[in-house]
């Protein structure tokens, strides 16, 4: 009964995903072909690229840290019923609060007490730009869809005037160098990694999704945060206030994703540099949907977009690398359209199972 | 007595949800032109018998005749096709569109490539005045009554070509005059040829109107037996499998009547949805040991009063004393701490969140009393659970399932075993026992009973006037927002409150 009902879950939440890759699979073979070229050659190069050799790995880890992050961001707004649209800015403001204060740092500052400081400046940034929404819905009942797209402009665009008009290098768009706080790159102890990107950021990224897992599923401000995404008129009849779980959600999200600045700013360019963002707080919207807001689903989805990301690298001889863009929306086309259809066929054949034994 | 085919016969139906068995080798067989009660506990597998019927669902074994034809499998627009259809529980109405419009939907008439808005109501009038069926076929879905909108739900089939109407407790929302409307409606049908599934679980219903009942019980149909040859008795006894108690208990008031006032309720106004006063200076107390019942039609003010003590909806102006504190203004969990309980009308709105889990449901509202330094305790939620589980008979026992996997009754359990299980002085109950089975509803009302005899103010609001003339000590009457007539138990019975009900008659209560 209960083995039972435990591998019930993990063909609910395992084989929809599965189903939905190999619908990406087959479409990227479509795709590839067109070409003119053998999809298993190309697949192949793919995973070669990436998995199969430690540089590529290592990219494909220093991706999915920032992945990670701008994914439970999203994940967290969803469990509070809220969509958080504004990844992209607070993943931004993050970089750029850690950067500041590693400028600010005097240069001999103890190792420990500095990437401290950045990280906890990281999640104040994007912390204090998920705020607004979160008291802009919490007070007004604003929208957040609407308030977090449209801040998303003004961040990056006030960013964008910081760097450009106060702090940038002559001739660049990016800080002067950070004089503490930096993060070392994987490297340092697994020499195989060399020249990828790949840092102990990746330590406190995983760290975090822990912590939101057990924040979710173990603690009563998770407990009550769910209801509120589940059943808001349940939880005020049970005497739990949205309106500030809708402020320390969205308020959390921001900090998730601010979080993920870290990994460009201190453990990657020592810098902040305008634009460093390229869109990974929009694909943490996917991260979370493929991830079904779980943190656990949220890591293994960030690898996966990751691998597509440093993959399209790799195949880029062979087919143009916008065949990876392709592959992503179809990956999140098939899941949306592909999960609730997986499921209801899988609860039909269930039912036959049993009948019939 | 009638040699052709029998107008629905299933066998051996067979339907698996996940673990639940819902139907275990069910059968049915349904004369034509008769009206057939299907009764049975909560979780007995009636409706998804009727919804497999109607072609909502496919079955997993067994097959489905309708006029000695071998339907299986079919879907719904194949059942309507063929004259089946069913009403909902829950409407199924579009509220900014005219009655007309909502019968029409789906098959519109048209001229001349646009909709034929005129014909349309035409058409709808003849059926209304051909069935007896009285609905205004322009006014919009949204003005109209509990009653009217069920009206409209069967004018929806009717103007199908239904002859074979599946009803899915249908009188869980209407007032007694409404039902005996529905059942000069239902009359009328059948003498018109049309064959009628009545699901409820009403025993009176089942004898007012039915020719033949089919009792089931966990999923399976264990008697079918001519209503005249039975008896409410009989009937219940099948239904649960042991004899039940059906007598009406006057209520024994417990209170002292020196004691002061556990509820206070001053010059209540509170705002409605779509009226400034759904609540108009409403005044009266309940004494520890007293259950003060609220009779009236749905949405007379009862749930706007309800939610406006339990603390989810504010108050326009007046006073609402616990004990001695005034909680007017004070948080639902303030409230909670010093001691109201509230079973909601709405367990699935309000009352459950239906994916946690049965252990989770049963803290809700509780959690802080089941943290440590934030942290849920687990083992304690648990224990608290089996606990739970097994002194108010919840099944399925696995604490871990969602509440969206048990039957209504078995989710009201939920709530009635997390609100009147944990340490309080005041029950509110709204409609406690609404869409649960008569062995559930016996165990409420004994609950409540209990409650009542172990000090506790209780405030029941019920649109079953029964349940409130069965439980009440004293009876209060709510029309139009206002409390227009209270009486003590003695002095009730329908007869005397049906006209205040109606706002035929009034007498101010101060």
């Amino acid at each position: 009964m209960m083995n039972q009902r435990v591998r019930t879950m993990m063909e609910e939440s395992v084989l929809p995903p599965l189903v939905a890759l190999v619908v990406a699979l087959v479409a990227g073979d479509l795709l590839i072909m067109a070409y003119g070229q053998a999809p298993g050659v190309v697949w192949r190069t793919l995973l070669e690229g990436t998995w199969g050799n430690s540089y590529g790995f290592g990219q494909v880890l220093y991706k999915a840290t920032t992945l990670t992050c701008t994914g439970l961001a999203v994940a967290v707004g969803l469990r509070a019923g809220l969509f958080n649209i504004g990844a992209e800015g607070q993943l931004a403001a993050g970089g750029f609060g850690a950067a500041v204060v590693g400028l600010m740092l005097p240069a001999g500052t103890p190792w420990l007490i500095a990437v401290t400081l950045c990280v906890l400046a990281a999640a104040l940034a994007g912390g204090a730009v998920g705020s607004v929404p979160g008291i802009l819905r919490a007070r007004f009942g604003a929208h957040e869809v609407i308030i977090t797209i449209m801040l998303n402009f003004v961040v990056l665009a006030l960013l964008n005037y910081l760097v450009s008009a106060k702090l940038h290098v002559p001739e660049t768009l990016h800080t002067p160098e950070i004089h503490a706080g930096a993060v070392p790159r994987l490297s340092s102890a697994f020499a195989a990694f060399h020249g990828s990107a790949a840092n102990w950021t990746i330590v406190i990224v995983l760290l975090a999704a822990a912590l939101v897992w057990g924040f979710l599923f173990r603690t009563r401000a998770g407990y009550e945060l769910r209801a509120v995404g589940l059943q808001s008129d349940a939880a005020e009849y049970a005497g739990i206030r949205s309106g500030r779980v809708w402020f320390n959600a969205l308020t959390m999200s921001g900090a998730l994703a601010g979080l993920g600045g870290i990994n460009f700013v201190l453990g990657y360019k020592n810098y902040y540099e305008d634009g460093f963002t390229g869109g990974a707080g929009f694909l943490g919207i996917a991260v979370a949907l493929i991830g079904r807001n779980n943190p656990v689903g949220v890591v293994l989805a960030a690898l996966f977009f990751a691998t597509l990301s440093q993959g399209g690298l790799a195949i880029n001889a062979m087919v143009p690398k916008q065949i990876v863009e392709v592959l992503q929306g179809i990956v999140i086309l098939a899941v949306a359209t592909a999960v609730p259809e997986v499921r209801r066929l899988l609860r039909g054949s269930m039912q036959r199972r049993k009948a019939s034994s | 007595m009638n040699d052709s085919a029998p107008a629905i016969r299933l066998t051996a139906i067979d339907k698996h949800f996940g673990a639940v068995h819902a139907n275990r080798g069910a059968s049915l067989v349904v004369r034509d032109g008769e009206i057939h009660a299907l009764v049975g506990e909560n979780g007995a597998g009636k409706s998804t018998l009727m919804k497999i019927l109607s072609g909502m669902m496919p079955t997993d074994s067994g097959t489905i005749e309708v006029h000695g034809r071998d339907v299986t499998g079919w879907d719904t627009s194949e059942a309507i096709d063929a004259g089946v259809g069913m009403v909902h529980q829950h409407f199924m109405l579009v509220p900014t569109l005219t009655v007309a419009e909502n019968v029409v939907l789906g098959r519109e008439p048209v001229s001349a490539g646009r909709f034929d808005r005129v014909r349309a109501v035409r058409d709808v009038e003849s059926l209304c005045k051909q069935s007896g069926l009285d609905v205004p076929a322009d006014r919009l879905v949204a003005d109209l009554s509990v009653g009217e909108a069920q009206r409209v739900e069967i004018l929806k089939l009717l103007y199908r070509g239904a002859r074979v109407l599946l009803l899915d407790e249908p009188t869980a929302v209407l007032s007694p005059p409404e039902v005996a409307e529905l059942w000069k409606v239902l009359r009328r049908l059948r003498d018109g040829g049309a064959t009628i599934v009545l699901i409820t679980h009403k025993l009176d219903e089942v004898m007012a109107v039915s020719e033949n009942v089919t009792v089931m019980r966990a999923g399976a149909t264990v008697e079918q037996m001519r209503t005249r040859d039975t008896s409410p008795e009989k009937i219940a006894k099948a239904m649960v499998g042991r004899d039940v108690d059906l007598t009406v208990r006057a209520g024994r008031s417990a209170s002292d009547p020196t004691a002061s006032a556990a509820l206070d309720v001053r010059h209540l106004v509170v705002r409605g949805a779509r009226v400034d006063r759904a609540v108009h200076d409403v005044s009266f107390r309940v004494a520890p040991g007293e259950i003060l019942g609220i009779a009236g039609v749905e949405g007379n003010g009862q749930t706007e009063l309800l939610e406006a003590i339990a603390g989810i909806r504010a108050v326009t102006s007046g006073e609402i004393l616990l004990g001695a504190a005034d909680i007017t203004n004070r948080s639902v969990h303030t409230r909670g701490e010093a001691g109201l309980s509230h079973i909601p009308e709405d367990r699935h709105r309000r009352g459950l969140i239906l994916d946690y889990s049965i252990a989770d449901n049963l803290i809700f509202g509780q959690q802080h009393q089941f943290t440590s330094n934030g942290i849920l305790l687990r083992d304690a939620i648990l224990d608290h659970a089996r606990s739970r589980i097994i002194e108010y008979d919840i099944r399925p026992t696995d604490p871990s399932l969602p509440a969206r996997a048990l039957s209504g009754g078995n989710q009201q359990k939920i709530v009635i075993a997390r609100e009147m299980g944990r340490a309080f002085d005041v029950l509110l109950a709204a409609q406690p026992t609404r869409g649960v089975d008569v062995g559930a509803i016996e165990f409420i009302h004994a609950e409540i009973r209990k409650a009542r005899d172990a000090g506790k103010a209780v405030l029941l609001v019920s649109a079953e006037l029964k349940e409130v003339l069965t439980l009440s000590d004293r009876i209060g009457v709510m029309y139009g927002g206002r409390l227009v007539a209270m009486f003590s138990r003695a002095e009730a019975s329908e007869e005397v409150i049906g006209p205040f009900m109606t706002g035929a008659k009034r007498e101010l209560v101060a």
